[in-house]
């Protein structure tokens, strides 16, 4: 017989966990008073439950397969977890949240640290149990994994009252696969629909792949580029599809969208066949959704979630399956074909409109310190982005020759989220390099996060784009609203390598171009973290960029 | 164009579904005119009858995303199809004994019944179409309503075809789209809102 705690900590264990990003509290103290009799399960106690929300994101994203594990008491520390799950949702990334709950039979009183984390959270999570029973435990566990980690994949949140955590039962872990009349494994991508696809890119004559998050979900890299090697398709990506295909392929073009490359949008309004792949045409990609793609003659989409067809955008072809399921069966049906015209067309939109900046101040600009930094990441590190200039110049710049693993909340825009994110990837990917890209306003908001990274040793080279300002909403204002800076100023930050210091984390800075290729080596040579603040030029702007409320060719490129 | 769209859906009898179905409609941005729940012959299914009132692409989108939700098994848009879809309503009316036969009439015409008796007032009971509830209440009004109560509807399909209509979205929700393929410019034009 064991008790409901102990239960659920054997479950986690049947599940593969390893690691638990987590923070105790009154209503999750008999798991806590279980955990170290559980060392296989390896416990991060961070320093806000929002920071192990994130951090349970980051080690799920950067551990394909794996499904992050955050813990966070009842009441204020389970509605902490509210914008990391949120995050975790919008972006598709398996996380499991296990919130202590009053005991069952207080509920509905309003009593302490009580709150409604059922109600709070059904918008932002795939899905969401109370337990209930005792007996239930393990069940529940079981599914809740199953569902966070298959189909597209999400958060779901488990609320565990605290006398069902003292509850005893006898245990017994399912040892059949989860079945749910409600909830059908995806689909098989449909034979006609992909003959019908082939027959379109054999009959294309301008045809352009992009290719969304889903792609690396599925781990659908290889069978992507074999698509577009084998028919000659360029391909692009949106933000969160960005390390799906080899930026230096001949085929590759590069992000598209709002703030994506010029040639991209160019090749995407140009294209007569555009075959979306894992996406969700959200209006960062589409710009003035009337500008996006005019010319396709036949749009095609796959997606495993069958709601995102015709969303946004009403494909001609959709297709609602796994991504590298159908990818590779589609690939069985596409012949051969090699493309000219196109191709040279691209390769002329490539040079008239490069990815580029430009430097009239002399300051160090934010590209100059991604250059070094992806200079020195050898296609394999992994490289994590906040919200803000400083995510689209590191999506921007993002070189890699092979697939790679860029990451960031590109749907729900989280300031913040990148730091804690990062914890979670290396401890995922103890033998990876880790950069987390940040700026200043974002790192602030979670850097309380430096303590769990000392105190774990966690060997993240932390790169601040510091601009001392709220870089992307002051481009915003100069630009779109009247020129008029309002609440965007952030001179007064703290000094980081101070801050660093107070913290015990080594902490380098620097304003000069010279000093960046040092300072990154020396971050890396380095065993734990490491803070690197750059003072970059304060008016460094993104480009290109397509104004507010202007189509998708409208972009404005650097000058 | 918006148009009443009458979605028949099959969930899992668990707590908290009524409010997962409440609260995807309403994030999505979709109106309920009316819902109602029970039990179905299976006590582990629930039957919701939903009226939403949007255009044809949100009904599309409102069908797929409540099937997305882990506890709904079946939905089926009966929208068009022939159904029998009925309310109910209790109506107590100001009826004192020399005024009751009048009343009686219009209730046989209507079908309905008198379910309680007092001294000066009865309770009607009528079911029937939406049109019919509407219709019966109107020529209720004149006699006196003293409190009204009425039901959202619930409905099935008629004959055979209804067990095929049933689908599994996740399947059948990738029907081929004949339309042009150019958007259609309502989904969202939130171009670079901050």
């Amino acid at each position: 017989m064991l008790t409901g705690a102990q239960i659920a900590l054997e479950s986690l264990i049947r599940e593969g966990v390893d690691t638990i990003f987590g923070y105790p509290g009154g209503a999750n103290l008999w798991l806590y008073r279980y955990l170290p009799d559980y060392p296989a399960l390896h416990h991060v106690l961070v320093r806000h439950e929002q920071g192990g929300a994130h951090a349970a994101d980051g080690y799920a994203r950067s551990k394909r397969g794996s499904v992050g594990v955050v813990f966070a008491t009842s009441g204020p520390g389970a509605l902490n977890l509210v914008t990391g799950l949120a995050t975790a949702y919008m972006d598709s990334v398996p996380v499991v949240a296990i919130t202590g709950q009053v005991p069952s039979t207080a509920i509905g009183t309003d009593s302490f640290q009580e709150s409604d984390v059922i109600g709070s959270t059904m918008s932002v999570v795939k899905h969401s149990y109370l337990i209930t029973r005792v007996e239930d435990i393990a069940p529940t566990i079981q599914e809740a994994f199953h569902i966070a980690r298959t189909g597209r994949p999400g958060p779901v949140l488990i609320d565990f009252p605290k006398d069902l955590q003292a509850a005893v039962s006898a245990f017994n872990y399912p040892d059949t696969p989860v079945r749910r009349r409600s909830y059908p494994a995806p689909p098989r991508p449909d034979p006609a629909k992909l003959r019908q696809i082939a027959e379109l890119i054999k009959g294309a004559k301008r045809p352009v792949i992009l290719a969304g998050r889903g792609v690396l979900i599925a781990r659908a890299e290889e069978e992507l580029a074999e698509l577009a090697h084998q028919a000659h398709i360029p391909v692009g990506w949106t933000l969160l599809g960005t390390g799906a295909f080899p930026v230096t392929d001949p085929m590759a073009l590069q992000m598209v969208g709002f703030m994506g490359a010029g040639y991209t949008n160019k090749a995407v309004c140009e294209a007569d066949v555009l075959i979306m792949v894992g996406m969700r045409c959200d209006d960062r990609v589409t710009t003035r959704l009337d500008s996006f793609a005019p010319r396709v003659e036949h749009l095609v989409h796959i997606d495993i979630d069958p709601a995102e067809i015709g969303k946004n955008v009403i494909p001609h072809v959709s297709v609602v399956a796994d991504a590298k399921v159908a990818l590779r069966e589609l690939n069985l049906l596409v012949e051969p074909k090699r493309e000219h015209q196109w191709l040279t067309q691209i390769d002329q939109w490539k040079e008239e409109h490069p990815v580029r900046f430009t430097n009239h101040t002399g300051l160090l600009q934010p590209q100059q310190v991604l250059e070094e930094m992806y200079a020195r990441c050898e296609d394999e590190a992994i490289v994590l982005a906040d919200v803000g200039q400083n995510q689209i110049w590191a999506a921007l710049w993002f070189s890699y020759r092979k697939p790679g693993l860029f990451l960031n909340s590109g749907g729900t825009g989280t300031m913040g989220y990148a730091f804690p994110a990062s914890m979670g990837a290396k401890l995922a990917n103890p033998h990876k390099t880790v950069f987390c890209v940040t700026g200043e306003g974002g790192f602030v908001m979670n850097m309380q996060e430096m303590a769990t990274m000392v105190e774990n040793n966690i060997d993240v080279n932390v790169i601040i784009l510091n601009n001392s300002s709220l870089g992307m909403v002051r481009q915003f204002q100069d630009d779109f609203y009247d020129g008029v800076r309002s609440a965007v100023d952030l001179t007064f930050t703290p000094d980081f390598v101070k801050l660093g210091d107070a913290f015990g984390m080594k902490a380098m800075s620097t304003d000069r171009l010279e000093d960046v290729g040092r300072m990154l080596d020396e971050a890396m040579a380095h065993k734990g973290p490491v803070l690197l603040n750059f003072n970059i030029d304060p008016d460094a702007n993104v480009y290109p960029i397509v104004p507010l409320g202007k189509g998708m060719l409208d972009f404005v490129e650097a000058s | 164009m918006t148009e009443s769209r009458l979605l028949s859906v099959l969930v899992d009898n668990k707590p908290g579904v009524l409010q997962r179905v409440a609260s995807m409609i309403r994030r999505r941005g979709f109106n309920i005119d009316s819902l109602s729940v029970g039990p179905t012959d299976d006590d582990t299914i629930s039957r919701m009858t939903i009226t939403v009132h949007v255009g044809r692409q949100q009904a599309e989108q409102a069908t797929k995303q409540l099937a997305k939700l882990i506890d709904v098994i079946t939905i089926d848009d009966i929208t068009g199809l022939r159904n029998v879809a009925h309310e109910l309503v209790l109506v107590r009316m100001h009826a004192p004994p020399g005024e009751r036969t009048e009343l009686l009439n219009l209730v046989d015409i209507f079908r309905g019944r008198i379910v309680d008796v007092a001294a000066s007032s009865v309770i009607i009971e009528v079911t029937g179409s939406a049109e019919k509830i509407d219709n019966f209440i109107e020529l209720m009004r004149p006699y006196g309503i003293k409190e009204l109560a009425r039901s959202g509807v619930v409905a099935l399909v008629r004959g055979d075809q209804a067990r095929i209509r049933l689908m599994d979205f996740a399947i059948d929700g990738d029907e081929p789209q004949t339309e042009p393929s150019r958007v259609a410019g309502v989904a969202g034009d939130t171009t670079g809102a901050v």
